[in-house]
């Protein structure tokens, strides 16, 4: 088993409710808190599982905004793992989720700087490296029904662009969205095979709007517009 | 890369202090320059320790957790960084076990005390190699995913070295003709090195902001990077420097680290004056720190792709 999460680009809005739910999920779950440093202050900052940045892609006017949320992404070669020396940082055999014993852990650094992802941050107050446990606490909770043992981010996406599953399966969603969008790995040339894949969007047919035929009235205002002077 | 100092001094002060012990067994083994007396050998082994153990401590000034530091060991079959702690922490007991029988038997060249020499040295040998790859195993980097990188910390360190042993000499007042060679040997091999490494890192190479997001056929710019004021990541990895400014810091660099150094050995070695043994020494070690500055706040971590870069 291999579990992870597909980001489908085409659909997600950029809200940044995944990112919220998951700081509120898992500032009280197996790695919390997930302290705020200054969170009133003038420059608020803390420690965050889940960011969103957002990028331009193509030049205008054939430019499109690309909302790209970044959480850990469980490698198959995690870096992390290997290069931690005390042992905080393991990797689970039996699902692949990537964690770190919050116990061990004493603070170096050095994982996060063999993540090219950004999905480990220290925290400053517990000394501790922490990231995405891909709601560990959360997926194997028979206490909670079936269709609630989902990661947070993936409950709270309002865009449905995110699916969590086992992408060892080939018949599992996730494994079929990725084969019929064409879903990818971010920088695959560093060979740490990340299981998280991202749907690149769509290709939609242009929507034309030079050609439109104009309706008189708007004609009449266009024309009143241009005439009449502020 | 932040320039954190605690990580600075680690290698710069124990590359130092383990250049001087295996240049002290090297110079026993063979009697260069009729080898060093139980003084001079007692002196450079303990100037060895002090400088492996400012560079241990302040190593664990770098840590955020540091009750934990003691399971660094735990994991030498697969990380550097547990390797490193390792040979560190059994070069104590052989360069303790030098002094002491220096001190007791005054045997500098006998069989035993030439074999903890050599332990002692080797060991120290094999951390600097530890600690070169600590750094040049991450990917992520690609200024020191590098074989040049394990290379330049093993000549600056023999090279810190070398000047410290050949400085000591002319202090004490014993032929140092050979060890001063040694040190501008040393000292010319570390300054092309270098040269080599900054070559080598200035083409450009490694994943871009393209294959950072996927987009390999469009031009990718960053809209908004997702947060009001720094984070984790942008406090730890977003330092750069300025190609201008980084230029005439290198040339600062270059003069202290190399050329004062070998104007100061040679010098003093002519004229006899002390002063420029002294001189030799703190210039060398404040030239190589600020190559080791260098060295952190040039290293660029492919997360910066996630927040504007458009190459590393």
């Amino acid at each position: 088993m291999r579990l992870g999460l597909v980001i489908d680009l085409d659909t997600c809005v950029g809200c940044h409710a995944c990112a919220v739910a998951c700081k509120e999920w898992n500032t009280s779950g197996t790695t919390a808190p997930l302290t705020d440093y200054d969170p009133y202050g003038a420059k608020p900052s803390g420690v965050w599982f889940n960011r969103i940045r957002h990028f331009e892609i193509g030049d205008y006017p054939y430019n499109k905004t690309i909302n790209f949320p970044m959480s850990c992404m469980h490698c198959e070669n995690a870096e992390c793992v290997t290069v931690c020396p005390t042992g905080a940082s393991y990797k689970r055999a039996e699902d692949g989720i990537v964690l770190v014993d919050q116990n061990k852990c004493m603070g170096c650094n050095y994982c996060s700087w063999a993540c090219p992802y950004g999905a480990r941050e220290l925290d400053r107050v517990s000394g501790t490296m922490k990231k995405c446990t891909l709601c560990i606490d959360r997926i194997y909770d028979m206490e909670i029904p079936e269709e609630e043992r989902q990661p947070a981010c993936v409950l709270t996406c309002p865009a449905h662009a995110r699916m969590f599953g086992d992408l060892d399966d080939p018949e599992s969603p996730v494994s079929r969205a990725v084969r019929d969008r064409g879903g990818y790995q971010l920088m695959p040339e560093l060979n740490y095979n990340p299981t998280n894949h991202y749907l690149p969007p769509r290709v939609h047919a242009p929507i034309p709007t030079e050609e439109l035929k104009k309706k008189a009235v708007r004609k009449v205002k266009e024309w009143v517009n241009r005439v009449v002077e502020r | 890369m932040h320039p954190a100092l605690a990580v600075i001094f680690l290698t710069l002060f124990s590359g130092g202090g383990f250049g001087i012990m295996a240049l002290t067994a090297i110079i026993n083994d063979f009697q260069i320059d009729g080898g060093l007396n139980p003084l001079q050998t007692m002196v450079a082994v303990i100037l060895s320790l002090v400088f492996v153990s400012i560079g241990m401590l302040s190593s664990t000034a770098h840590l955020a957790n540091p009750k934990n530091a003691w399971r660094a060991f735990t994991r030498w079959r697969t990380s550097w960084l547990a390797r490193e702690g390792v040979f560190a922490v059994l070069y104590y007991p052989f360069a303790f076990a030098y002094l002491v029988w220096v001190f007791f038997t005054a045997g500098t060249q006998d069989t035993v005390g030439l074999i903890l020499a050599n332990l002692a040295g080797l060991i120290g040998l094999i951390t600097i190699f530890c600690q070169g790859m600590i750094y040049a195993v991450l990917r992520t980097i690609r200024q020191w995913n590098t074989a040049l990188v394990p290379a330049n910390f093993y000549v600056m360190g023999l090279a810190i070295g070398a000047t410290i042993l050949a400085a000591e000499r002319m202090i004490m007042g014993a032929p140092a003709l050979t060890l001063v060679g040694i040190a501008l040997g040393l000292l010319v091999a570390a300054a092309v090195m270098k040269g080599i490494y900054y070559f080598w890192i200035g083409r450009p190479n490694g994943p871009t902001i393209r294959t950072a997001t996927g987009f390999n056929r469009s031009t990718v710019r960053i809209l908004e990077q997702g947060h009001t004021f720094g984070t984790f990541l942008t406090e730890e990895f977003g330092h750069t420097l300025p190609s201008a400014k980084a230029r005439s810091i290198k040339v600062m660099m270059y003069i202290f680290a190399f050329i004062i150094p070998v104007a100061a050995l040679v010098i003093g070695f002519l004229t006899g004056q002390l002063f420029f043994a002294w001189l030799a020494i703190v210039s060398v070690v404040f030239g190589i720190g600020v190559e080791r500055w260098l060295f952190f706040v040039e290293a660029q971590h492919v997360i910066n792709l996630y927040h504007g870069r458009q190459q590393c």
